[in-house]
């Protein structure tokens, strides 16, 4: 089980998180049609450094954003979410 | 090939089994194939034989990093099942199913294939609900389903909970009698031997490590065994999926997650049926060799540790023993996990790429084991002959932009069975 350290709530046991979504598949909205294809359904999908959100969703509820590693399951780092424009 | 009987399995006792020959040969690659199969677990060993035997193809290698079998063929719950509600996705796994029913004798070799029942459990009136009309489209489309009172499951089922305070209370259940289980190693086995008799080339411990593409069209792949030639490649690796189709420059609609099963150690037999619980999220059956086998949802985030995370095993065991008390004493003897390409719609992709020649039969989900003979069938007939069979055709790689999504868990496109 990875331990994910909530900047709000310090290190917590992953059963306390979900996966929400790859940064990669994060879609502005405005974006395109051809944009929002090609953010949702054509993905890295990367074995190795992965930017992640996830949510401490069983803590605090805040969407977080992670650098993590998906075969080791290191992470390099967390961080809130910039605020919305 | 060497066929296995009856009485040649007494004569070769009689000589303590020394007689056996090799059951596939261990070639050195060519420098160049018709087809290049990537992946030599069932899918692709499956294809590999179809393209042998049904299109008299004869200079075909199937090439596995690792060894044949050794990633979620042998990874898996071992459930055989059509019990699904969308059209489209019963036509595939029924397509499926039936060709279980006579893989033993195809092949001839033992998968141990029994048709011992599928069991959904229903807990609740809307569980029913739902479960009717499941049986329903099923039984509209030619399948086998009958909807099970509460009397009918706990007379098939003695050893579940049928308490009124159980916390997964019984109201009735829905089987598909022709569901089952099968040996799954024998599977990749099997179909590595009757591929092997018919000329297939099964490479193990050959990673592709990239594409040889000119002008838009595949020409081959490199391994770490060489450049080899091929017309026409198909990938059928899993949970890498991406990865490999990524050495195209093919971004896929995937994420790959960690699928888990568990079993506990060997003992009498106490459960004849498979017994599946689709709002708990819980599979439940007792292999041959007497373990109870374990399964549930995926892990839910993107990882290819092949790890699983132990709040899984916990969730599964809990729900397991809330279901089948009985089940407390035991002892887990095993737990594994399968990398497993989860599509956003939680059905496969069956298509050529964007590359002219490079065909996927990915993104099987949670669902691949049972699709073998099938998958290996339609995806046979794709690479022979350009043209996806009419089963194959509403998997199509391009349905997520036109929102022709095959959405079973009726969930929306995610890669989450929830």
């Amino acid at each position: 089980m990875q331990l994910i350290t909530c900047p709000h709530c310090g290190p917590r046991a992953q059963a306390e998180f979900e996966f929400d979504r790859a940064v990669e598949s994060v879609l502005a909205l405005d974006a395109t049609e051809a944009e929002a294809v090609a953010r949702l359904y054509r993905r890295e999908n990367p074995k190795g450094w992965s930017w992640e959100l996830w949510r401490h969703s069983a803590g605090c509820g805040v969407f977080l954003k992670l650098h993590r590693h998906t075969v080791t399951h290191e992470i390099a780092e967390v961080s809130l979410l910039d605020a919305a424009p | 090939m060497k066929r296995y009987s009856s009485l040649g399995l007494l004569t070769a006792g009689l000589t303590g089994h020394t007689s056996w020959p090799r059951a596939w040969r261990d070639p050195t690659p060519k420098t160049r194939y018709d087809i290049v199969i990537i992946g030599g677990g069932g899918h692709g060993l499956a294809t590999a034989y179809n393209l042998a035997k049904r299109h008299g193809l004869r200079n075909i290698a199937v090439l596995e990093k690792g060894w044949i079998g050794g990633g979620n063929t042998g990874r898996n719950t071992t459930i055989v099942r059509s019990n699904y509600r969308l059209p489209q996705m019963q036509d595939l796994m029924e397509f499926s199913l039936k060709l279980w029913e006579t893989m033993t004798d195809e092949l001839n070799y033992n998968v141990m294939f029994s048709q011992r029942g599928a069991i959904f459990l229903g807990h609740s009136d809307s569980d029913m609900t739902k479960l009717a009309e499941r049986g329903d489209a099923m039984l509209a489309r030619g399948l086998d389903a009958e909807l099970l009172s509460r009397d009918q499951v706990a007379k098939m089922i003695p050893v579940l909970d049928m308490s009124r305070d159980a916390r997964f209370p019984i109201e009735g259940g829905l089987n598909q009698p022709r569901g089952g289980s099968a040996r799954h190693d024998a599977v990749a086995w099997g179909y590595a031997r009757a591929a092997d008799a018919l000329g297939v080339d099964i490479i193990q411990n050959c990673g592709v490590t990239g594409f040889s593409i000119r002008g838009g069209k595949v020409e081959g792949v490199e391994t770490t065994r060489g450049t080899i030639g091929a017309d026409r490649v198909g990938i059928c690796v899993a949970g890498h999926s991406g990865q490999v189709a990524g050495l195209a420059g093919v971004k896929l609609p995937v994420e790959s997650q960690l699928l888990q099963a568990f079993v506990t150690e060997p003992i009498k037999p106490m459960i004849d049926t498979v017994i599946m619980s689709q709002s708990v999220h819980c599979y439940i059956s007792q292999s041959d060799k007497g373990e109870v086998v374990l399964g549930g949802d995926p892990d839910n985030y993107p990882t290819y540790s092949q790890r699983g995370v132990p709040m899984r095993l916990e969730q599964v065991a809990g729900e397991a023993i809330a279901l089948i008390p009985a089940l407390s004493k035991l002892r887990m003897l095993r737990s594994w996990a399968g990398t497993t390409d989860m599509s956003f719609d939680g059905a496969p992709i069956l298509d050529e790429l964007p590359v002219e020649g490079l065909y996927l039969s990915g993104g099987w989900c949670y669902g691949g084991f049972k699709a073998t003979p099938g998958s290996g069938w339609l995806f046979a007939d794709h690479l022979a002959t350009g043209e996806a069979h009419p089963v194959a055709k509403p998997f199509a790689l391009d349905r997520f932009e036109r929102g022709a999504t095959v959405d079973e868990a009726g969930a929306g496109p995610k890669a989450r069975d929830r």
